[in-house]
């Protein structure tokens, strides 16, 4: 067990590109916490995809032991906690295990807005921050200039803000340093009942689930009986050990200090983020304030390309549900597409990262439908039923309104892009909050219904702004529209997997602008193809794909035969990549790229 | 098992060689500072004896020398190969021999060779009768240049066609429709007539991929150009009898019917295919495509890089792609055997619905508007 007073904890807040992994990486270094020999860069993000994408999903913790100035030997946890808003509720939750963060911002960038989430999740946490100017080496940097903006946007002092340099390792020592003198020690008492917080949990194939905790009070040993106080679980602890980030085990674990146990725990949701973990004789008296589940806030159909990848595809979910509880999948037959899976993310990051796993991971071709958010039906009968996906809409009759998710979203921008960004978010029926400006930037508050930024809002915001706009979101509520189901007709049937929930004031133009891409999308066929967006009954928007009308090869003699037939088997292979819909042939990437509005 | 006489006889011989590639050819066409003719003359007839001694017995309908441009041979060149030929197999009086010319005047000057050594027909590329749109094709003739090749040649075959190339960069339906009827005017009995098309690998494919070679015709266009095609020509007594060849009844080229209607052929020459029953077995077979290696192997004993035996389904898929291609269609019965199993009956009837096929009997033929969709029709059927 370590002194309380010589120990501190710490997360990193920072927008993405900002070099929260690369200070991570220095930090670990410097201290020798890994051999050089065995440093990669971003140390700390396990994943393939968090490595390529550059972000953090997962929230890592490593434990680095540190000579100070003083004289003593300080241990550091660094809880590394993901910057996407699809993760924040991993960050609120590592928040809880620390006491204070290095807010690092870029000095030739400023604030952005994923930062100022993630800050105020800090300050909220009660954190003392220390702010850390990176890239100061850099020709545009304005260290100065963001000082100032760090003291007027988000109000903490930044006069004894450190300047470093995380790629070249200018002023990784002042960090160090002051995370010891600046950022308070933890609280705790050795002698009460155990208390500790579970903050993450995680699969491993061959331990089982690990599970990840801070310590408030008491003492936790390898081979004590612990309580979940939440669900009432009991376990052994098989394991304990700390992260350097690889497992070294350790004996005990007391007050302040952060580390993993396992205890034959077969699945991540037996255990629950933010439980309070105690020992089965003497159980503490009060568990620690609770943290609410993730809810999935996207929904979309994963479908296998192939319908024998069906069972592959099954195994998959399951094999990636172990470990990722804020996933949710449950089987789904659409007429079009066949047997897949309906799952549920807790965005969009989310939702490709959890699909790019499957594609890679186990090798799967798959077909995504478009993203949806939950609707609330309330039904006649005063019922409030959830509508994940818009094919199960009911019979209008029935319902009395729809409430759908809006989002209060902040955008902060260059002003040179602003009106873009006003234009976008009026488009995309948003109503204003708020506008200031902080030097030349400004940022813009937005009520937004979620359902026109889960599907290309940030793609459509990084394309206005030439990538100089930041976004960050929050769920703020549950609200009345006037929403309808609309549906899509090739050649007079209905494709399930097309039809959408749209305010009913943006039906047309949403119509129009399917079908004209569907006509683009969809190849010739030997007759023409009627293309209808509809309400109910109604045709609000029509195309017509003509039929083919010339496709001939216009020499074809004796040397030919072998090509022209070994090209008809390459695209009778090529057809399988297209679905049927009655007489139809429509491609794969039609379904999402239907949806992707240009405006 | 398939019976070889099905569709006929008849030899392929490949020349490779051009005084300039054009920038729309994809064919195997190369252009050499000098020619060793004696040598290259050696080699043919060494192949020719090969093929001749595994074919023995057969009557042989055709001869066809393309190319390349095959009206660079010198005459003595054709002379000694065809001399060769029938003294190979056997062959009738109305056998049909063709070479491809190139209508300059230096061409026209072997004419009277040509016919002296047994070619009894001439397809002259032509290509467009319209000196701007000559120069943008790459043909190094003029329009009277042509014109004055294409009369040595009628005075002097008994047959003789030209081919033209439309939907060209720029040409209206109008342009077209009048220097089609100009054609006409000159033709005896055959035309062939292609629409321009850009294969990756030629130069207009490159200039294509670079975003250059703007004002080609769209897919409505073309098919309009088309349709306007077959009117003219109809109207003119020279309906189309495949795709892109038009004749009067009984001026087709046989040579090239062997081809759609799946008949036996040989392939000497670089990089010239053949399918050939050997031992009740179909066979495909390709020679070595670079000129001077199919030349040395040649000298050595044999020019052929590919024999492989044709899978059945394979022969039915030919057959069925070749087959379509020329107004008579194809026999049912031929194509089941070939295939093992009857057409699906759904795209069958789902196609003659939409007025792209018609079956009659045990013969399933395209219509005008379906040979415009024929890939797409060919598709359906064998999928």
């Amino acid at each position: 067990m370590t002194e309380l007073s010589q120990i501190r904890n710490f997360s990193i807040v920072a927008h993405i590109d900002h070099g929260k992994s690369t200070l991570a990486d220095r930090l670990i270094q410097l201290t020798g916490t890994v051999a050089a020999r065995d440093m990669k860069a971003q140390m700390l993000d396990s994943m393939d995809i968090e490595r390529e994408r550059g972000i953090t999903i997962k929230a890592n913790t490593v434990r680095i032991e540190y000579p100070a100035k003083d004289g003593k030997t300080y241990i550091l946890n660094l809880i590394d906690t993901p910057g996407h808003v699809d993760f924040a509720y991993e960050v609120s939750r590592s928040m809880r295990a620390v006491e204070g963060s290095l807010l690092v911002v870029d000095a030739s960038q400023g604030v952005e807005a994923q930062t100022l989430a993630n800050v105020y999740q800090a300050i909220d946490a009660g954190h003392e921050i220390v702010p850390v100017l990176n890239k100061i080496d850099l020709p545009a940097a304005e260290p100065e200039r963001v000082k100032e903006q760090i003291e007027d946007v988000i109000g903490i002092d930044a006069s004894q803000a450190i300047p470093i340099s995380a790629k070249s390792g200018l002023g990784i020592p002042d960090v160090l340093e002051a995370i010891v003198t600046r950022l308070p020690a933890p609280k705790g008492d050795r002698d009460a009942p155990l208390k500790a917080m579970l903050v993450d949990s995680w699969y491993d194939s061959y331990l089982g689930v690990v599970v990840m905790i801070r310590v408030m009070d008491g003492m936790i040993r390898k081979g004590d009986r612990i309580k979940m106080m939440q669900t009432g679980a009991v376990y052994g602890v098989d394991k304990l050990a700390v992260l350097k980030p690889q497992m070294v085990d350790i004996a005990e674990l007391g007050p302040g200090e952060i580390g993993i146990w396992t205890g034959s725990i077969k699945q991540v949701r037996d255990t629950r983020v933010g439980d309070t973990i105690t020992h089965e004789r003497r159980q503490c008296l009060e568990a620690l304030p609770g943290f609410k589940p993730a809810q999935p806030v996207v929904f979309c159909g994963l479908f296998p390309v192939d319908a024998n990848d069906f069972e592959p595809l099954r195994e998959a979910i399951e094999k990636l549900s172990l470990n990722d509880a804020s996933f949710s999948s449950e089987m789904e037959t659409s007429a079009a597409l066949g047997f897949g899976f309906r799952c549920g993310f807790l965005g969009l990051l989310h939702l490709e990262v959890i699909r790019d796993r499957l594609e890679r991971e186990y090798d799967l071709d798959l077909i995504t439908t478009a993203p949806s958010v939950v609707f609330k039906l309330h039904m006649k009968d005063g019922e409030v039923k959830d509508l994940h996906n818009p094919a199960d809409m009911p019979d209008l009759t029935f319902v009395d309104h729809i409430k759908e998710p809006r989002i209060k979203a902040t955008i902060m921008v260059p002003d040179e892009y602003l009106g873009d960004v006003l234009k976008l978010c009026q488009d995309r029926r948003g109503i204003q909050l708020d506008l200031t400006y902080a030097g030349s930037r400004a940022m813009a508050v937005y009520d937004l219904p979620l359902a026109e930024v889960v599907f290309d809002f940030y793609d459509r915001l990084k394309s206005v702004t030439k990538g100089y706009a930041s976004f960050d979101y929050q769920i703020s509520e549950y609200r009345e529209d006037f929403l309808v189901k609309m549906s899509i007709l090739v050649n007079d049937e209905p494709v399930d997997a097309l039809s959408m929930m749209v305010h009913r004031d943006r039906a047309e133009m949403r119509g129009r602008a399917m079908v004209e891409k569907l006509k683009d999308l969809i190849p010739r066929h030997m007759f023409k193809i009627p293309i209808q967006a509809a309400i109910g009954g109604r045709v609000i928007a029509r195309e017509t794909l003509s039929a083919m009308r010339k496709d001939v090869t216009a020499k074809c003699y004796g040397g030919d035969a072998t090509r022209k037939r070994k090209l008809l088997d390459k695209q009778k292979a090529g057809k399988k990549k297209m679905r049927q819909f009655g007489k139809v042939e429509i491609p794969q990437e039609a379904f999402i790229s239907a949806l992707k509005m240009d405006d | 098992m398939e019976d070889w006489q099905n569709g006929g006889f008849g030899l392929y011989l490949h020349w490779p060689f051009c005084a300039s590639k054009c920038p729309y050819c994809d064919f195997n066409s190369h252009v050499a500072a000098e020619i060793d003719q004696s040598r290259w003359q050696a080699a043919y007839l060494r192949e020719i004896d090969r093929v001749g001694a595994e074919t023995q017995g057969r009557v042989l309908n055709t001869v066809f020398f393309g190319g390349g441009t095959p009206s660079l041979m010198e005459p003595g060149l054709v002379a000694a190969i065809l001399d060769k030929v029938r003294a190979t197999w056997p062959m009738g009086n109305d056998a049909e021999i063709t070479l491809e010319a190139n209508p300059g005047s230096v061409e026209a000057g072997r004419f009277r060779g040509y016919r002296d050594a047994g070619v009894t027909r001439v397809s002259m590329g032509v290509q467009a009768l319209n000196d701007a749109d000559l120069r943008r094709l790459g043909r190094l003739h003029s329009v009277a240049e042509a014109r004055a090749a294409f009369d040595v040649a009628r005075g002097t075959f008994e047959r003789v066609s030209f081919d033209l190339i439309y939907a060209r960069q720029d040409q209206t339906p109008e342009a077209w429709a009048a220097e089609l009827r100009q054609a006409l005017g000159m033709a005896i009995d055959h035309l062939s007539l292609y629409q321009l098309t850009i294969e990756d690998g030629t130069a207009f494919g490159a200039r294509r991929a670079a975003g250059g070679l703007r004002g080609l015709p769209g897919e409505d266009s073309a098919a309009d150009m088309y349709h306007l095609t077959q009117d003219i020509c109809e109207a003119a007594g020279m309906p189309a009898y495949e795709v892109s060849n038009h004749a009067r009844d009984g001026a087709e080229s046989r040579h090239n019917l062997i081809y759609w209607r799946y008949g036996d052929y040989a392939g000497i020459g670089p990089g010239a295919h053949g399918r050939l029953t050997l031992g009740g077995v179909r066979h495909a077979t390709e020679t070595e495509l670079a000129p001077l290696r199919w030349l040395k192997m040649a000298e050595a004993g044999n020019g052929e890089t590919v024999r492989e035996p044709l899978a059945l389904k394979d022969q039915s898929a030919e057959y069925l792609l070749m087959g379509l291609r020329v107004a008579e269609g194809i026999s049912l019965s031929r194509l089941s055997a070939l295939a093992g199993s009857e057409l699906d009956t759904k795209a069958v009837t789902g196609l003659q619905e939409l007025g792209l096929i018609i079956q009659d009997g045990d013969r399933l033929r395209a219509t005008r508007d379906g040979r415009a969709v024929l890939n797409g029709v060919t598709r359906e059927l064998m999928a």
